[in-house]
């Protein structure tokens, strides 16, 4: 049986570990080739480690172990001509792209009225320029490809609501609404199609630190995961704590697939209701 | 290779044809048997439209089904007969031992009126197929997900009408966004239970529903007689893609994501299938 993006190219950003990684995994398991990016290096005012070149080696293997091809590059997505010389040699090599998978993220936190310039830039630079970076680095192949094509950008739940601690992050990801509905309506002659997704918490480092478990248990020193859980719990509807980075690769992966062909401009939660709640 | 709903059982209403009929298709091809109803006949004030199913048309959904050797109990029942739906929905459970997706389905287009001069009738036919028929179908499902303990899927029809107001038909436009705003209560009700429920909400799709003279006529009021193909060079103006309608399957398509485990975690959301309507 072919797989459901069979033969298709897939660029995904912040491809060495989490949704990312996840996401090259679930993609190339139905028959796509990746071209993989990730900065693979600390940036300084993200509280939590960074993926590592050892971790984008890993997603290699794991693409590579599933007899689908990848081209892997470290690239910052806040470096427009890098991440394009990356894509564009990706292209080269793999003949072509179908999908696009703007993944790359960043978390930081601090109250709006306390973030330091460099915090607040930081996130921008990633989570909304480098998106745009992203966009702008692949449409030229999609439209020339003129096969159509599935771009993808990892929105957050935050934007169906605020969330104190979190200004320039929600300002970001809610840039993103903007920018997916105008690429839908830029693109859409094209048969290219734009859509975001909006997760609840991931069961990734980005959220398994102690800073993220400081901010839900302020009244500890040294709180847990364990003292964490109820909070994370609290702000979906379905009984559970967080989502995996599986389930997200997988609303990837649908709506990457010929049957979302007509899905476009959506803004799709994968929250286990936390925006409805 | 397991299919992507393989072992469940889905509830259609409105399967004989159309979208309901592609629905009980896509989730047999993918594992699932089929508990399938219809109304199959006429409503007096959709007949100027166009003509309702029959149960020849629910027989071919049935044949269908059993052709991809999946399991199918199919009744006639009318949304609007709770009574009637709840044993049709029993007897299938019965036969098939349990119930795990639920399509809410069937529905009814009526339009041309500005709304002040829609009929009561018109009105009421309308309500309570495409939004009363929904929470009955909701509430003869209920019971049943919640007492097998194993969670459940529930997606309703709605409509890009749902997110947008349409002149001249607002008794469809306020049905489709109200089973919005009941989607959304069942969501956080059923959530506890790992039940979860979503909205389709599609763009005009290539059915009797909308391949219709009047409807035609709805977009071309000048003409006559207009065909199939003006009425398409209109519908492509309303959509941001360059497609005039999508076929039932792409919706089936949606339908089948948000009723299989990918979508676990996928609650509480309206799902555009609507080659950007919405968004133009």
């Amino acid at each position: 049986m072919a797989g459901r993006v069979e033969g298709k190219v897939a660029f995904i950003t912040g491809a060495a570990r989490g949704q990312g990684r996840s996401h090259a995994v679930r993609l190339a398991a139905e028959g796509a080739a990746i071209i993989a990016v990730d900065i693979c290096r600390p940036i300084d005012s993200v509280p939590y480690p960074m993926a590592t070149p050892q971790d984008l080696a890993e997603t290699i293997r794991q693409v590579e172990a599933l007899d689908r091809r990848i081209i892997a590059f470290q690239a910052d997505v806040r470096d427009y001509a890098g991440l394009k010389q990356a894509l564009d040699e990706g292209v080269a090599q793999l003949d072509g792209l179908d999908i696009v998978s703007a993944n790359a993220g960043i978390l930081s936190y601090g109250l709006a009225a306390e973030l330091d310039e460099a915090t607040w830039q930081d996130m921008i630079d990633v989570n909304l320029t480098g998106v745009w970076h992203t966009a702008k680095a692949a449409m030229p192949h999609l439209i020339a490809g003129g096969r159509g094509g599935s771009i993808i950008l990892t929105s957050s739940g935050v934007t169906l609501k605020g969330t104190p601690n979190f200004a320039h992050y929600v300002s970001a990801k809610h840039g993103l609404v903007g920018l997916m509905r105008t690429l839908a309506l830029e693109l859409a002659p094209h048969s290219i199609r734009v859509n975001s997704l909006h997760p609840t918490s991931v069961n990734t480092d980005m959220a398994h630190n102690e800073l993220t478990y400081g901010l839900f248990r302020p009244d500890l020193e040294h709180p847990t995961v364990d003292d964490a859980s109820a909070t994370f719990q609290a702000m979906n509807a379905l009984p559970l704590r967080w989502v995996e980075p599986a389930d997200i690769s997988n609303a990837v992966l649908f709506l990457a697939s010929d049957e979302a062909r007509y899905i476009t401009g959506v803004p799709l939660p994968v929250d286990a209701g936390f925006a409805i709640k | 290779m397991a299919g992507r709903v393989a072992g469940k059982v889905a509830f259609i209403t409105g399967a004989a044809r159309g979208q309901g009929r592609s629905h009980a298709v896509r989730l047999a091809e993918e594992g699932a048997d089929i508990i399938a109803v219809d109304i199959a006949e006429d409503i007096d004030s959709v007949r100027r439209f166009y003509p309702g199913a029959t149960e020849a048309d629910l027989a071919e959904t049935v044949k269908e089904v059993e052709a991809l050797d999946r399991r199918i109990v199919a009744a006639k029942a009318d949304v609007r007969d709770y009574d009637a739906l709840r044993k049709a929905l029993d007897d299938g459970v019965a036969q098939l031992g349990h119930v795990d997706i639920v399509s809410a389905n069937a529905a009814i287009w009526i339009f041309g009126d500005l709304a002040h001069e829609v009929s009561e009738r018109d009105w009421q036919d309308l309500i309570d197929v495409n939004l009363t028929g929904v929470w009955h179908t909701a509430k003869a499902a209920i019971p049943h997900l919640i007492g097998q303990g194993t969670g459940g899927s529930i997606i309703i029809t709605s409509s890009a009408a749902g997110l947008k107001g349409t002149p001249y038909a607002a008794q469809y436009t306020t049905s489709k966004h109200a089973v919005i705003g009941l989607m959304r209560t069942l969501a956080l009700e059923l959530a506890p239970h790992s039940i979860r429920v979503n909205t389709v909400n599609p763009t005009g799709v290539d059915t009797i529903m909308i391949q219709n003279e009047a409807t035609w006529k709805l977009f071309l009021p000048d003409v006559e007689h207009p065909t199939k193909d003006q009425a398409a060079e209109i519908f492509a103006t309303t959509n941001a893609l360059p497609v005039p309608w999508v076929e039932p399957r792409d919706v089936s398509n949606a339908v089948l994501f948000l009723a299989s485990d990918e979508a676990r975690y996928i609650t509480g959301v309206t799902l555009p299938v609507d080659a950007g309507y919405t968004l133009k």
